[in-house]
């Protein structure tokens, strides 16, 4: 039979803001257990939560950038449960008016068409705290430690409409969601730390069948990668399972990324019973015209709008257009590297080649590149004026990447590697090359004429040999052809 | 609508209330007086009547986003039962 998967995703994004989103303790990540839990994060009696401006001005941020409306008047409301991590013994969220309605996210797919993916609604809450099982404290006791360093930190989270298809979408979203947030500076987008995390609502069905199959969802994954591998796993299970004539159960599911492995959760003895109320400890906030007003007015170029204008101005494919466009740094980074270089075409092909090979190996952010764009620029300018051919020019990056000197024209000084475009000079080194190779000479001149186009490149590549990279690889072609035509 | 002693138990543990069982039935029976005036409020007609979000009739004032809480952990930890490296200790959990 044929099937049919359908994916809906939940998204909890981490708002980039200094301070909680009820309380003035600080949001930096890293800091030792509990020193960034105040009273209010704590859940102690008498506090009471004041709503952080710039939580409200992010998440109105995020709607404005997938075109949805802003409910004007938003209440936050009590989800009851119980957990350590949680200390109030409730999360405040919202429900029945949460500040993003309906949206959409248009993905653009491998092979080039797009697909525009709903989004349901978006909504503010908070953060929970971090229970820890392993520790000196887990021995004979058998205890559990609490950091609420992270209760308290500003979410919104994103609720997509069940149309996504395949995997395939599912990433594609997701990255560009990433896209989206970190253009709009309200997430730092770092994956590592958490600050995006997606719960991955997966279903089958008979292709052409109307009705959604029975879903269950996996939560709290923080990498692309495992997103991907999360949803082959599942849909292959549901599969399996249904053909093998069994039914699958809503449940909630765990996938660990290291061992590629998902199981389900130990199901709840009670449902899931949050009991909701509007949180009498907080009045409605209302988003006023003067508020929207300057928001619109600070949103950035989205990542759309920046692709559609590096194709337009840059002459940049669709596929390069779509990478460079991704993230604010790599776009600011190539925007920078074009102005010092005036090549938008090689710059892109470095940014996406070369500089991007380095940083992964590294781990550095394109932000903290040791090759900043007026460094790579003025390389690309030497590159272009033929100063040094395309192969010199990786060793000059090394250099610059390395810290030898601060710009190409230093190195290329420094190491000599000026490339030769003294015609006398290649000249003299072919005649050498020529020599030293009669037999090879003999058997190009008795070639086809079809044929020589290859055999050409093992004399280019002699020449090159000889002058250690530094010959001019367009004249050396000419002169040889010439030569041995001739 | 009226609550039953499930419904009591239910709700008790949702709640991590404690409730003797020899209370449960008085309980059932309190409770439900309560739904049965919840009932007679259901009668009246609020149609067009937008639901009322907080009885006050006012907004949330904003904070502006500024650390003004800075560690405390020690005096906050002072009346916590377990503590070690920074931690609140709590009976083992698992998920």
């Amino acid at each position: 039979m044929q099937w049919e998967t359908v994916i809906g995703l939940e998204i909890h994004v981490q708002l980039a803001t200094k301070t909680k989103i009820f309380s003035g303790a600080s949001t930096a990540f890293g800091a030792a257990p509990n020193t960034q839990a105040c009273a209010v994060d704590l859940g102690l009696p008498g506090i009471l939560p004041v709503v952080n401006e710039e939580a409200i001005n992010m998440a109105i941020k995020f709607g404005l950038g997938i075109d949805a409306e802003i409910n004007r008047v938003n209440v936050f409301e009590r989800k009851n449960y119980f957990y350590p991590d949680l200390p109030k013994g409730y999360q405040t969220t919202q429900l029945e008016k949460p500040i993003v309605g309906a949206g959409h996210v248009d993905i653009t797919l491998a092979d080039g068409s797009t697909k525009s993916i709903r989004i349901h609604h978006a909504h503010l809450e908070e953060d929970a705290g971090k229970s820890l099982h392993e520790g000196s404290f887990n021995g004979e006791h058998g205890m559990s430690g609490i950091d609420l360093n992270r209760a308290g930190t500003p979410l919104i989270e994103i609720v997509t409409e069940p149309d996504i298809r395949n995997a395939e979408e599912a990433v594609a979203f997701a990255k560009k969601l990433h896209s989206i947030v970190t253009t709009l500076g309200i997430c730092d987008g770092d994956m590592s730390q958490g600050s995006m995390r997606f719960d991955v609502n997966v279903s089958v069905r008979p292709k052409g069948q109307k009705e959604f199959g029975t879903r269950t969802e996996t939560k709290n994954l923080n990498s692309f990668k495992f997103m991907e591998a999360a949803i082959f796993k599942e849909v292959e299970r549901q599969i399996d399972l249904i053909e093998d004539g069994g039914t699958v159960i809503q449940e909630t599911r765990l996938y660990n990324g290291d061992t590629g492995e998902a199981r389900s959760m130990r199901s709840k003895e009670e449902a899931n019973d949050y009991r909701y109320f509007p949180c009498p400890d907080l009045l409605p906030v209302i988003i006023d015209d003067s508020r929207l007003e300057k928001l619109k007015a600070e949103m950035p170029e989205m990542p759309d709008a920046k692709k559609a204008r590096f194709i337009a101005d840059f002459g940049l494919s669709d596929y390069d257009a779509d990478i460079l466009s991704a993230d604010q740094g790599t776009a600011n980074y190539f925007e920078a590297t074009v102005r010092a270089s005036d090549d938008a075409k090689l710059s892109a092909n470095w940014i996406m080649g070369e500089l991007s090979r380095s940083l992964n190996q590294n781990s550095i952010a394109i932000s903290a590149s040791p090759v900043t764009a007026e460094m790579l620029g003025g390389l690309i300018k030497r590159i272009k004026d033929n100063t040094i051919s395309g192969k010199i020019a990786k060793e000059v990056f090394e250099a610059l990447w390395q810290g030898e000197c601060n710009t190409a024209d230093a190195v290329i000084e420094k190491k000599g590697l000026k490339q030769v475009t003294d015609t006398g000079a290649i000249e003299a080194m072919i005649d050498d090359v020529l020599a030293n190779n009669a037999r090879q000479v003999e058997n190009y001149r008795a070639a086809e004429e079809d044929k020589r186009g290859k055999m050409i490149g093992f004399f280019v590549g002699q020449c090159m040999k000889a002058s250690k990279g530094k010959a001019n690889p367009g004249l050396v072609n000419q002169i040889l052809k010439q030569k041995l035509d001739g | 609508m009226a609550i039953d002693a499930s419904g009591v138990k239910k709700v008790a543990k949702l709640a991590r209330l404690s409730i003797d069982d020899d209370a449960v039935e008085v309980t059932a029976a309190t409770i439900s007086s309560i739904l049965e005036l919840v009932d007679s409020m259901q009668a009246v007609d609020t149609q067009g009547v937008e639901p009322l979000a907080h009885p006050l009739d006012a907004i949330q004032r904003l904070r502006p986003d500024q650390v003004t809480e800075e560690n405390q952990r020690e005096q906050l930890q002072g009346c916590a039962p377990a503590v070690e490296e920074g931690l609140f200790l709590v009976p083992r959990v698992i998920e």
